[in-house]
């Protein structure tokens, strides 16, 4: 059987996992869940000791009651000895003293072991798809990843919060039951162990039932997360064109989908759980059966007989708890499945193993014999080279889909060529530190994110520990700091959710501020002005004339305005570069840019 | 961060507060009470089986007569039948009210969200709401079929059992319900400490999830430039805050099982020697205080569970307080009570006299929208140019209330937006936004949005989608994998944002509206394309009413006539010409010819 099935998120939302498929990804998430756990090792088991000591002093209580009514009662009526009775009053009084000290710090140390597994957990999972590629967050929706950082994890949470101490309590108090019914009566014992044979069967019905809906569970969860977080983006346009309504519906069958598993997870715990119990009730009955011909023909006392009843009751008291914990598991390990798959991944952009340092980029950027291709068969930038002398400034010009972001994208090494290499300064990408080249090359896309958190937070990302000065000078440098200024609280306005209150074209210029702030030795600008309007734009022109003397820059723009400040132009089509040159040059000439140059003369007033 | 953030608790008591899930519930209590009888029959049975096996053996068995033997079996074996099925009855009564109940409350906050203006959205960071929908409804399904119905088994319980303490001897259940008292105190202070940690912790994990959905959202700004580090710095810190408020809240329910877990010991270590002295007093006998301890033993565990369903209940609160929050949200842009219909739209737009800011713009800020009158006539198309933030994109908004008028009114055919309902206004406006949000849907699905009269399959929708696809330039559709089929959006194919834009423009035309609002619909397209789009753009809005915000002449070519904004007035209309010819500040936003001519004197020159 092929193991790449189930690689990665590959095969996530499937139902008809083989048995090979699903013992892979359960030992997958096992492996993840072990590595969590063992730098925590000692506190788990410092954790284990509290609740043992903690077991076995609530344990000790029906003890001390036993003694107090066998032995302590009888001095007393016989010889009017208070000794034992006090003894064993106070005795009774340590021992609780002691349950529930240990019991309260058992409660906090296993909350300190769970959230360091769930930080742990959190921060791997948030690392690990910042360091995943483009590609991939282009076909794992964000709703998914936000799914498993938030109700996975949930899940997680819900087992570490509830269930370990369920089962090291159940496990404890079993085992010391077990023992003392052992002890009193092997024969009653044995038929305790005989009730393990029905238990084991129902527990693997169980399992194999519960593993298979809980993953569903899971994706449906997420799918519920993924139409949410689509709807609350785009609300603007779904009250635009009348959405609601149909997205109800839509919703509400997601909705139905996901509370009709969970119904059927609980309907299925629902009758495990009885059956645990029922099982637990016919041995009590067994042990009366054997037990009550075992007393008639005096081969068992009475008292005897009382006891191993009482202990064979108790032993399964805790499994209705076990039984709870194994729920949680399983609902918790589907959930780790997920997220393991997630971790799973590997960037089809991967840092380098012995990353080349580049302390000062010049900004030279070659393309040798580059072909880029998603697959097999669409092949997006058939095989090329060009040089790009540092400092030179490149206008990137072609109509949508010729290929110009993407070969943008190779630049800033949002993907990796198919073959061939790109190289900066004679170092291949990706061979690069990242951090190297990070701080080297930068794009500013069209699409300016603003996270929440104020206009200065937001500029500072292009260089964290940039000071105000500094800030607002990348601002004025762009043309932003007028409007910054007149905001509310200047740069200390909140920009709120996605920036609802600062217009498209001011986004831009927050993003080009945080570019010009990053001070890259390759700028990218990646039809970064579109919304810009003319006199924005003829300002963030003449900053950029000062801002690329003496970097390289490659610019896309559909507005030809920008080629003004180009050294060169290139002209793409369906992937391939058809014209490079000059301005003067191409303009002067009869391609496909002087058309094009022309058309853009035209439509200027 | 968030607005919401501070930690807002409602003045009700927990009991009132956690009522108002009673609209949702309502149907699913009579289901929830029987599944508390049969958990209360059930544990009453439990109670039962260590006497009765007592009974038995002591009883019957003593005499060692086989006969006995069989009977007592089958009575041990009757109450565990009893017992498993008062178990699997519970589970089955209880388990359609918390899932429906969970789902019903789930499909309301969608419905309310949808329905709630855009500026709560703005307000409100989306991780919050995420956190509400999913984290807080699940807690409120696990408290209705399994808390609140164990909290009131085993208070019952507790009762019931103390009830037979008091039974076999008033002084030894006085000792073990005085030593109960303390409980009970702590259990108040208990509430009041907790309910505020669990506020807390369930805001911070909403921060959180806000936190996770921006970080991915904003992957691309992140990978440019190289701050996957800083944002993880960011979300750790946060991360390591909720661990912290986690351990607090740990702390608390420690705090608590402390007492619940020493008090009953304590009272039963006092009972024993109470008891041993009763006995030698002679005023119990030893078969008494035998079963005194057994059933004080079986108590153990429903006071224990007290302290952890407790906890449960005031997360629950916490949940619904937050629940609701977003469901007691007043919506201020809601259809009128009376709404008037038009007839046959003609598409006459009319501003006047309108004024609008947002209601926490700081006084001293005049109106964003400050004063505009303007009259865009049937089948007129309408530039809007100004520079960026002069409220351009906020006076189109106002058209369709996604925001409403502060002041005056916008008027449709001479009816004020607000008389109409939501969906008419929307039917007669149709709007493309400049981040063209496209839905996990076909092409097909997303271009005919607007017209759910339209059967898709349909030669109608067709054609409809054909004619869009054409005005918008938007044939790379067909290229596609799967043609108009293809799924795009987050869940489908990813597409530039040229491609992006033309489709929802497309969107906007097959919607055949009678006033089209375009926000700088063509700024992503390359020279050529706009062209086209243009050429054909021309065409539909002969017949249509259009505003356009406008950044480029090209677009304004577009236009019969321009609005000019600055500042949030319109100061100036006219075409394009007059404007060019008589309007100094036009000639600022709009021009760059100049520059472009005295650009190329300079190279001349050189």
């Amino acid at each position: 059987m092929s193991t790449a099935t189930v690689r990665g998120v590959t095969g996530e939302e499937r139902e008809d996992l083989t048995k090979e498929e699903s013992r892979q990804i359960r030992r997958r998430s096992m492996r993840l869940l072990g590595t969590l756990l063992k730098p925590l090792r000692l506190r788990v088991i410092g954790t284990m000791v509290l609740v043992i000591i903690s077991t076995a002093s609530s344990v000790a209580g029906p003890a001390l009651i036993a003694f107090g009514i066998d032995t302590a009662l009888p001095a007393v009526l016989e010889r009017a000895d208070w000794m034992p009775t006090l003894g064993v009053g106070v005795l009774y009084l340590v021992t609780a003293l002691a349950a529930a000290t240990f019991m309260a710090s058992y409660v906090v140390a296993s909350a300190r072991v769970s959230q360091a597994v769930l930080l742990d957990l959190r921060l791997r999972v948030f690392q690990h798809t910042q360091k995943l590629s483009l590609e991939f967050h282009e076909s794992y929706t964000s709703g998914r990843i936000i799914s498993r950082q938030t109700s996975d994890l949930d899940a997680i949470k819900q087992l570490l919060d509830e269930g370990i101490s369920q089962l090291v309590n159940g496990i404890l108090y079993m085992g010391f039951t077990f023992a003392a019914l052992f002890l009193l009566d092997w024969t009653s014992g044995l038929v305790v162990v005989g009730s393990m044979v029905p238990l084991y069967f129902l527990t693997r019905w169980f399992q194999k039932r519960s593993q298979r809906m809980f993953r569903t569970s899971r994706v449906m969860s997420a799918r519920v997360i993924v139409h949410f977080v689509e709807s609350m983006t785009g609300i603007r346009a779904v009250k635009a064109f009348r959405k609601e309504k149909r997205n109800e519906k839509e919703f509400g069958r997601l909705v139905e989908d996901y509370r009709d598993i969970n119904a059927r997870t609980i309907q299925l715990f629902g009758i495990y759980e009885p059956g645990i119990i029922m099982i637990g009730n016919l041995a009590v009955a067994a042990v009366l059966l054997i037990g009550g011909f075992r007393v008639v023909e005096g081969h068992l006392e009475i008292g005897a007989l009382l006891a191993a009843l009482l202990y064979v009751r108790r032993f399964f008291d805790p499994m209705e708890e076990m039984a709870m914990f194994y729920n949680a598991y399983q609902s918790a390990a589907a959930a780790l499945e997920k997220i393991s798959g997630v971790l799973e991944e590997q960037p089809s952009v991967p840092d380098p193993v012995s990353p080349v340092d580049l302390w000062s980029a010049k900004g030279k950027v070659t393309f040798d014999e580059v072909t880029f291709a998603y697959n097999d068969e669409t092949t997006v930038l058939p095989s090329f080279s060009l040089g790009i002398p540092a400092g030179q400034t490149i206008a990137l010009v072609g109509s949508t889909g010729a290929g110009k972001s993407t070969l943008a994208k190779l630049i800033s090494r949002f993907y990796d060529p198919s073959a061939g290499a790109v190289t900066l300064d004679d170092v291949d990408l990706r061979q690069l530190h990242p951090k190297d080249l990070r701080r080297a090359i930068v794009m500013v896309t069209q699409e300016a994110y603003l996270f929440s958190g104020t206009v200065a937070d937001n500029i500072a990302l292009g260089r964290p520990d940039a000071t105000r000065e500094e800030i607002v000078r990348a601002a004025v440098a762009v043309g932003a700091h007028g409007f910054i200024d007149g905001l509310p609280d200047g740069y200390d306005t909140d920009v709120n959710k996605r920036g609802g209150r600062v217009s498209a074209g001011q986004r831009q210029l927050i993003s080009f501020a945080r570019a010009f702030l990053a001070d890259p030795a390759v700028l990218i600008l990646d039809e970064a002005t579109a919304s810009l309007d003319i006199p924005s734009e003829r300002l963030v022109q003449e900053a950029l004339q000062t801002l690329l003397a003496d970097r390289t820059a490659i610019i896309i723009a559909h507005r030809l305005s920008t080629v003004a400040i180009a050294d060169r132009v290139l002209v793409m089509e369906h992937g391939r570069i058809v014209e490079d040159g000059t301005p003067a040059d191409l303009i002067g000439g009869e391609g496909r840019f002087a058309q094009l140059h022309a058309a853009w003369r035209d439509s200027l007033v | 961060m968030s607005g919401i953030q501070a930690t807002r608790k409602s003045n009700l008591n927990t009991v009132q507060a956690i009522w108002r899930i009673y609209p949702f519930a309502k149907h699913a209590l009579p289901r929830i009470s029987l599944g508390m009888i049969a958990a209360l029959l059930g544990s009453v049975v439990a109670l039962l089986i260590p006497m009765v096996l007592e009974k038995l053996v002591n009883g019957a068995l003593a005499q060692r007569d086989p006969a006995e033997i069989w009977p007592a079996v089958a009575i041990v074996l009757g109450l565990g039948v009893v017992e498993a099925a008062m178990i699997a009855l519970r589970r089955w009564f209880v388990l359609l009210p918390g899932t429906t109940v969970e789902a019903k409350m789930r499909n309301e906050i969608y419905r309310r969200l949808q329905d709630l203006p855009v500026a709560f959205h703005d307000r409100w960071p989306s991780g919050q709401l995420l956190s509400r929908m999913m984290q807080d409804l699940n807690m409120i399904r696990r408290w209705l079929s399994f808390g609140i119905v164990l909290l009131v088994v085993n208070v019952l319980t507790i009762v019931i059992g103390s009830v037979i303490l008091f039974t076999w001897h008033w002084l030894l259940g006085t000792i073990f319900l005085v030593c109960a008292i303390p409980v009970w105190i702590y259990g108040y202070m208990f509430e009041k400490k907790y309910s505020i940690v669990a506020r807390r912790s369930q805001d911070q994990a909403g921060d959180l999830a806000t936190n996770v959905e921006e970080a991915v959202h904003g992957i691309r700004v992140l990978k440019a430039f190289g701050r996957g580090k800083h944002a993880l710095e960011g979300f750790s810190v946060r991360a390591e805050g909720l661990r912290g408020v986690e351990i607090e809240k740990a702390k608390a329910i420690a705090g608590i099982w402390y007492w619940l877990i020493l008090l009953p010991d304590i009272g039963f270590g006092l009972c024993l020697v109470a008891g041993i002295w009763l006995a030698s007093q002679g005023q119990i006998n030893v078969g008494e205080l035998f079963a005194f301890f057994a059933t004080a033993i079986v108590l153990r565990f429903p006071i224990e569970s007290i302290g952890f369903l407790l906890s449960m209940t005031f997360d629950t609160r916490t949940a619904v307080d937050r629940v609701f929050e977003v469901l007691d949200e007043v919506n201020t842009i809601t259809d009128p009570e009376h709404p008037e219909t038009i007839e046959s739209p003609q598409g006459r737009l009319e501003f006047d006299d309108v004024h609008f800011r947002f209601a926490d713009s700081p006084e001293r800020y005049p109106d964003l929208i400050n004063g505009v009158n303007l009259v865009i006539e049937p089948g007129e198309t309408m530039a809007l140019v100004g520079l960026t933030g002069c409220g351009k994109t906020t006076l189109t908004s106002l058209t369709t209330r996604i925001y409403d008028v502060t002041g005056g009114a916008v008027r449709l055919d001479g009816v004020a937006v607000q008389n109409l309902t939501r969906g008419e206004l929307r039917r007669n406006i149709a709007m493309a936004f400049e981040d063209a949000t496209l839905f996990s849907a076909s092409v097909r699905e997303n271009v005919l949005l607007g017209r759910e009269e339209l059967d898709l399959d349909s030669d109608e929708a067709q054609r409809v989608l054909d004619e869009a696809i054409g005005v918008a330039q938007a044939q790379f559709v067909h290229d596609l994998p799967n043609g108009v089929d293809t799924t795009v959006g987050e869940e489908g194919l990813s597409l530039s944002g040229g491609q992006r834009q033309r489709l929802a423009l497309a969107r906007a035309v097959a919607a055949a509206p009678s006033v089209l609002v375009l926000d700088d619909p063509l700024s992503a397209l390359d020279v050529d394309t706009e062209a086209l789009v243009e050429a054909a753009l021309r065409r539909v809005l002969a017949s249509t009413t259009a505003l356009i915000v406008a950044h480029r002449p090209s677009t304004v070519a577009l236009a019969d006539r321009v609005a000019l904004m600055q500042d949030g007035r319109i100061t100036d209309v006219g075409t394009h010409t007059e404007l060019l010819g008589r309007n100094e500040h036009y000639r600022f936003v709009i021009s760059s010819l100049e520059d472009e001519e005295k650009r190329e004197r300079e190279e001349a020159l050189q």
